[in-house]
């Protein structure tokens, strides 16, 4: 039968192996050094992807490509639908565009400890964008949309600042964000005198 | 041996290596000064960028190369007890190497280049910059040719023979750098340089970045081998005992080859154009990288053991004092393993992704690459050279005592710069800017570590000119007497019997590197062809 020819061959590969691993000489401290080496790993590779799995801990990965050129013609990015918005099911999004050298809207204000998913695009070269002592991280590659969902635990001021060279400018691309107590925000948000839902882009 | 045709060979790589290192140094030293903002006169980010650029590209990628070569072509000779195969292509190699890196320098020293080592599009520099680099590239590539012809010549000349160590080693480092490479070229050949002259319009930056990250991983490795190689094949000589094991050794090589290739996107892990499978299959090739470098520790450690209580050292810590810290090479290596263990411990905190976003392009990676490079790394070529040179040249090394005072503020100045360059990652400042200019309050608390990496920076200015002069000084010091030097290799503990084939020879692994590449980079690059993307046109700086 083919299959048991099959069978014999691997198992001859496999003996093949063994005898070939135990020809060479390890020394028994060092099996016991590779044994907790092994172990190390498979700890810290183990925490990783059961993080990644089970508690959907991952990086911006969502590859979602956009015509950086025409930014403005586009629907979602035109210069009204920027900055800080409630969907239909009350989620908040910010829509933000990175270009030479600035972040815009220029100011946003967003509610702490609540998930906020921004949606990051370039109108022109690669930026990255990082808020200090937060995970809110991303890349921003011409050409696509960078997706990252993160909530702030600590109202405060937060600078956003460019971290990927984009010219000869960029440790002045920078902006703001405001970190803001929960029921703060959404009184500000109902009040009808507030800036508007968009923020502001002359700040 | 009369290998005087092989001597000049590798002298004059190593030459070119150690200008542009003298030369990056002096521009390091700048950086910190400027970025500071303590003079404002010295401010200015057209000279900075330029600066930048030069300093990586010199240091990455003309250093490294260069002194892989001529080490490699040295160590073949010497190990394999034969002239280097086809000499005259070999300095074809060198010159080609030598012009792309002058067409390269124009550009970036005018500052028609200051993209950065990485020189991610759409922003594009002078097409001279692409053009030297990819010559440069081919030079290390015929550097490629002639060690696998020379490792396969051996071996069919010796057929059931053990390939030395220190070959076994240098030939997986070619290997490992015409696959490493490949991505690179592919961004280079077709994208850069047709884009910069016109030729085509838009490309994709994300394709770009994919080949790029091929490419940024295992290139660590191809400049860590010849350091790997120094601590397996001359420490334990040079400390005055043997060799722990050389059956691991070979296994560290092979594991460090084949698993630093498929693992390439934990540089893309904050990128929005790869997938999150395809970074956690990455993320976890990773860490099983670092085994062979826990193995190398423990070998190592080993091997220094069994020298210092040769030496008489007793107890569990007694032979450590027993070691020649008067060595340069004994010394360096010890210098060289704490700051490994310190920026491995770094290294697992870019490698995983929860805590990567915190730290992800901060000033943290620039601190964690300087430790591990040109701490690491580097501190062992500086090592290597203070070894060969006496050999290269034929008179003693100008000073013992100056190339130790070197070493030791090598490696204060690296933990001077590095440990605040960390601490401002973790502060939130970005990596690759100029200056300072955030109004906001966070600012404040940087500056105390900004002065004292202008210090750590002084002392690895000093300590870099000590080491130029007391190889200068060796060679042009005339000879007084007789002086011979040969090379040493270590030797095993443990006689080692006939080598099963996948530790004696490449091509399995090198079938297995191909498929892990198939697996790992097939669909993150054909997805590009399949999916509606949208390119970039150029863009200056």
């Amino acid at each position: 039968m083919q299959t048991d020819a099959l069978k014999a061959k691997s198992a001859q590969l496999y003996r093949d192996l063994l005898t070939q691993l135990s020809a060479i000489h390890i020394d028994h401290l060092e099996r016991k050094w590779i044994a907790i080496s092994i172990l190390i790993i498979t700890l810290l590779v183990g925490i990783i992807t059961i993080d990644a799995l089970f508690h959907g801990i991952n990086p911006p990965s969502k590859v979602e490509t956009i015509d950086s050129a025409s930014l403005h013609l586009s629907k979602e990015f035109a210069e009204e639908n920027l900055g800080v918005q409630t969907d239909d099911n009350g989620n908040i999004v910010v829509r933000m565009v990175a270009g030479r050298y600035s972040f815009f809207p220029k100011h946003i204000d967003v509610p702490a400890e609540t998930p906020i998913t921004f949606r990051w695009v370039s109108m022109d070269v690669l930026h990255g964008v990082h808020i200090p002592m937060t995970n809110m991280s991303t890349m921003i590659v011409p050409g696509y949309v960078a997706e990252i969902t993160t909530s702030f635990p600590k109202p405060g001021e937060y600078p956003l600042l460019c971290n990927e060279y984009c010219g000869l400018g960029h440790n002045h691309m920078w902006s703001n964000i405001s970190v803001i107590e929960k029921e703060q925000w959404t009184a500000k948000q109902n009040a009808p005198a507030s800036a508007p839902k968009g923020g502001s882009a002359n700040e | 041996m009369n290998n005087a045709a092989e001597k000049k060979l590798a002298l004059s790589h190593l030459w070119v290596a150690f200008a542009a290192f003298i030369v990056a140094c002096f521009m390091g030293e700048y950086q910190v000064l400027e970025r500071s903002g303590l003079f404002p006169s010295l401010e200015s980010p057209t000279v900075y960028f330029a600066s930048v650029s030069t300093h990586g590209v010199l240091m990455a990628f003309v250093l490294t190369t260069f002194f892989i070569m001529g080490f490699g072509y040295y160590i073949a000779s010497t190990s394999l007890k034969q002239p280097v195969w086809n000499k005259p292509l070999a300095w074809g190699g060198f010159w080609l190497a030598l012009i792309g890196v002058v067409l390269a320098a124009l550009p970036l020293l005018s500052g028609k280049a200051s993209v950065l080592y990485t020189f991610y599009p759409p922003i594009v520099a002078h097409a001279a910059f692409y053009i030297g680099a990819t010559l440069l590239v081919v030079g290390s590539w015929v550097w490629c040719l002639i060690m696998l012809v020379m490792f396969t010549q051996w071996k069919k000349a010796n057929p059931g023979q053990n390939v030395p160590l220190a070959m076994f080693a240098t030939a997986a480092n070619a290997l490992l750098w015409l696959w490493a490479s490949a991505g690179v070229a592919l961004e280079v050949l077709f994208q850069l340089i047709p884009f910069s002259l016109g030729w085509i319009d838009t490309i994709d930056p994300g394709l770009a970045k994919t080949l790029f990250a091929w490419t940024l991983h295992p290139i660590v490795y191809f400049w860590l081998i010849p350091t790997y190689t120094a601590f397996y094949v001359f420490v334990p000589k040079q400390a005055g005992g043997f060799l722990f094991s050389d059956e691991m050794a070979r296994l560290a090589f092979v594991v460090l080859v084949v698993f630093a290739l498929p693992i390439g996107f934990h540089h893309l892990y904050m990128d929005p154009e790869q997938a999150k499978g395809w970074k956690l299959l990455h993320g976890i090739g990773t860490f099983v990288v670092a085994l062979p470098t826990l193995v190398t520790g423990f070998t190592v450690i080993a091997s220094l053991e069994i020298a210092g209580r040769l030496r008489g050292g007793k107890g569990l810590f007694g032979w450590i004092g027993t070691l020649p810290w008067t060595n340069p090479m004994v010394l360096a290596v010890i210098l060289a393993l704490l700051m490994l263990i310190f920026g491995g411990f770094g290294g697992i905190v870019n490698a995983s992704y929860a805590m990567n976003a915190m730290i992800h392009n901060t000033a943290w990676v620039p601190g964690h690459f300087h430790l591990i490079f040109a701490g690491t790394t580097v501190i062992m070529y500086l090592a290597i050279a203070y070894y060969l040179w006496p050999i290269l040249v034929g008179k003693p090394l100008f000073s013992n005592s100056m190339a130790l005072v070197q070493l030791w503020t090598w490696f204060i100045g690296m933990s001077v710069l590095t440990t605040p360059w960390h601490v401002l990652g973790l502060l939130g400042q970005p990596r690759r800017i100029s200056t300072v200019v955030y109004n906001n309050l966070l600012t404040l608390s940087w500056k105390p570590y900004e002065l004292m990496m202008i210090l750590g920076g002084l002392i690895l200015l000093g300590s870099a000119c000590l080491f130029i002069y007391n190889l200068v000084k060796t060679q042009l010091t005339p000879l007084v007497g007789e002086f011979t030097a040969e090379i040493e290799y270590a030797e095993p503990i443990h006689a080692v019997g006939v080598l099963p084939e996948y530790l004696n020879d490449l091509k399995l692994w090198n079938k297995v590197i191909a498929v892990l590449m198939a697996i790992s980079f097939g669909y993150p690059i054909l997805q590009f062809f399949f999916m509606k993307t949208f390119g970039s046109s150029v863009w200056g700086y």
